[in-house]
């Protein structure tokens, strides 16, 4: 964008801070990854040049899968994910949608709802939700985590796809209606399909949320079998004071996998979704 | 036989439209209203609900299993009487000022960097996204490791550089751990920053540029006379944002550092959590965790007047 004078101007705009950045941003999992396959001889040998694995070794891995709970937690994490991204999708959307094409009474007062549910921040609720868990007898249940994280990814959902369902030219559906079609039929057969790359983007960035989430999960999910991976690794794997750095590891790489899967094929859809908040479109 | 009409088999049309559920449907406010409700009806039972008896729980004398005995104000009494709810109240703010200008300043500068023109440029940039999209608490996991007493990899560069004789003790001192849970938290934000950021510098016409450039402005008098007032908006959102999210941040110091040494990296919300979890007293718990709100909303409602002005 800035006119170049030769390499040593572009080696000091580009390529130097480039590398810095790559660098800071990546080497976390760099070192997540070598420290996994590190035998323990190795980790914990303050005296042999760290950067480096010289006999590597997949025995955290195989002690990880093996002794602990580790897949169970993957199943969890992943069917958690799943429902209430699936669920939040349908429930934004049909919040998203009237906000964003229908004039009715009431409709301020929802949008300034949604949007302070969208701002206040779980913090403010996991205290009183932890009781209401416990009344309702839902402790150590999935069920409680997939009551909990829509939450936090609907108001997401509805705030992000009113945007996208607002850019519908109004013409193409007065014409579908024209034609017969009900107002669900209009939303459903010509809005939707037209927001698909928006139901991706919500989708997707619901998804990733739902893997992160840490507190709902830490506070109603005491038991190993029903942990999803976050809460099982920081508190299975970190016994009193003794840390199964290798598992730790081990169980972080493998844990970032399909979150890291999913993005890399939506890496587009991601970042709009990302962005949607801050850009008006 | 004589076929008579049958009399008045229906009823007289109502005035208007029948009332059946497709007509229904086709009114834009019954339409809107049973679109929204069962979303509306669920935000109401596990948000609002849940604030508003968080709220009445603050009044309460309240130990977990127990019932609860009202006790008014005397909880957020008892929290303004301690030195450790003014530590809270400090650590929070420093950690979210001093992390809130490092992820700005560095994710302009990421965006000015990966906006330019190079080879692998889109892959480099969905790999700079990586700290922010991977679950928080699994990379806080290797940053643990990072900060070792014993092993941590910072301290062997620093000593084999000659730089200290020997290692820090980063999640052991008090000034340390607050500067490990701030580099944590900049470096997973950072790229939230920078990919946002970039993308409102590519809506920036290159023609602005030009016309600068032949106007004779340098290249910092065009960062500040041209990009800098474009992406104001998207700065100012993206940094409210940053900093909803930052105050209340729980993962990443729960996991580094617990609040300790001495609550010396202790904040709100992991207050809120050992006073009301950990401590089982959840009025208590509620009183710490309702007193980020004041700060809260100020920034909310500053950052919903201006998205309504957008």
């Amino acid at each position: 964008m800035v006119g170049g004078r030769g390499f040593g101007a572009r080696l000091l705009r580009l390529y130097l801070p480039l590398a810095f950045f790559l660098v800071a941003m990546l080497f976390p999992f760099y070192w997540m990854f070598i420290t996994s396959i590190k035998p323990n001889r190795e980790l914990y040998n303050a005296r042999i040049m760290p950067l480096i694995v010289h006999q590597p070794t997949l025995k955290h891995y195989v002690d990880l899968l093996t002794q602990t709970n580790f897949l169970t937690w993957t199943y969890n994490t992943m069917l958690v994910a799943v429902v209430t991204t699936a669920v939040s999708l349908v429930l934004g959307t049909m919040i998203g949608y009237p906000l964003a094409r229908m004039r009715f009474p009431g409709a301020a007062v929802v949008a300034i709802g949604v949007a302070a549910t969208y701002l206040v921040p779980q913090p403010l609720l996991f205290i009183p939700m932890a009781d209401i868990i416990n009344r309702l007898e839902l402790g150590n249940t999935l069920t409680a985590v997939m009551l909990t994280y829509p939450t936090l990814l609907i108001p997401f959902c509805a705030w992000l796809l009113m945007g996208y369902f607002k850019s519908v030219p109004r013409e193409l559906e007065e014409a579908a209606r024209i034609d017969g079609a009900s107002r669900f039929q209009a939303m459903t057969r010509v809005v939707l399909p037209l927001c698909t790359p928006g139901l991706l983007s919500a989708g997707i960035f619901a998804f990733t949320l739902a893997q992160n989430e840490f507190l709902y999960a830490l506070i109603f999910l005491a038991k190993s079998n029903v942990r999803t991976v976050p809460v099982g690794a920081i508190t299975e794997l970190i016994r009193g004071d003794v840390f199964y750095w290798g598992q730790l590891m081990a169980a972080a790489l493998l844990g970032s996998v399909p979150v890291a899967i999913i993005y890399s094929f939506f890496v587009e859809h991601y970042v709009a979704g990302l962005t949607a908040g801050a850009v008006k479109s | 036989m004589s076929v008579r009409p049958a009399p008045l088999a229906r009823p007289a049309p109502v005035a208007g439209r029948p009332l059946s559920l497709r007509g229904l449907l086709e009114r834009e406010g019954a339409f809107s209203w049973i679109m929204l409700a069962p979303g509306v009806l669920f935000l109401l039972a596990f948000v609002a609900y849940p604030f508003f008896y968080g709220i009445y729980l603050s009044l309460q004398d309240r130990p977990v299993a127990r019932a609860g005995v009202f006790v008014g104000l005397a909880n957020f009494a008892t929290l303004l009487g301690e030195g450790v709810f003014w530590q809270v109240t400090r650590n929070t703010f420093v950690y979210t000022l001093v992390t809130t200008v490092l992820k700005l300043v560095g994710g302009l500068a990421m965006a000015l960097v990966i906006n330019q023109s190079f080879r692998a440029r889109n892959l480099v940039r969905a790999v700079l996204l990586l700290p922010f999209i991977v679950p928080t608490i699994l990379s806080t996991i290797a940053w643990m490791w990072i900060f070792d007493p014993t092993f941590s990899v910072i301290n062997w560069a620093l000593v084999k550089t000659c730089l200290v004789s020997t290692g820090f003790s980063w999640l052991g001192n008090a000034t340390l751990a607050m500067v490990s849970i701030i580099v944590v938290n900049t470096w997973r934000g950072i790229p939230f920053y920078g990919i946002t950021l970039l993308a409102g510098l590519q809506t920036i016409s290159p023609d602005l540029y030009e016309a600068a450039a032949i106007d004779g402005a340098s290249a910092t008098q065009r960062f500040w006379h041209v990009t800098l007032p474009i992406i104001k908006p998207i700065l100012i959102i993206v940094t409210m944002f940053s900093v909803i999210f930052t105050f209340a941040d729980f993962q990443i110091v729960y996991a580094l550092t617990h609040g300790g040494p001495a609550n010396a990296t202790q904040v709100f919300v992991t207050y809120a959590f050992d006073l009301g979890m950990s401590g089982g007293q959840l009025g208590m718990g509620a009183a710490a965790a309702l007193t980020l709100l004041p700060a809260l909303a100020l920034v909310i409602v500053v950052l919903a007047l201006y998205l309504r002005r957008e």
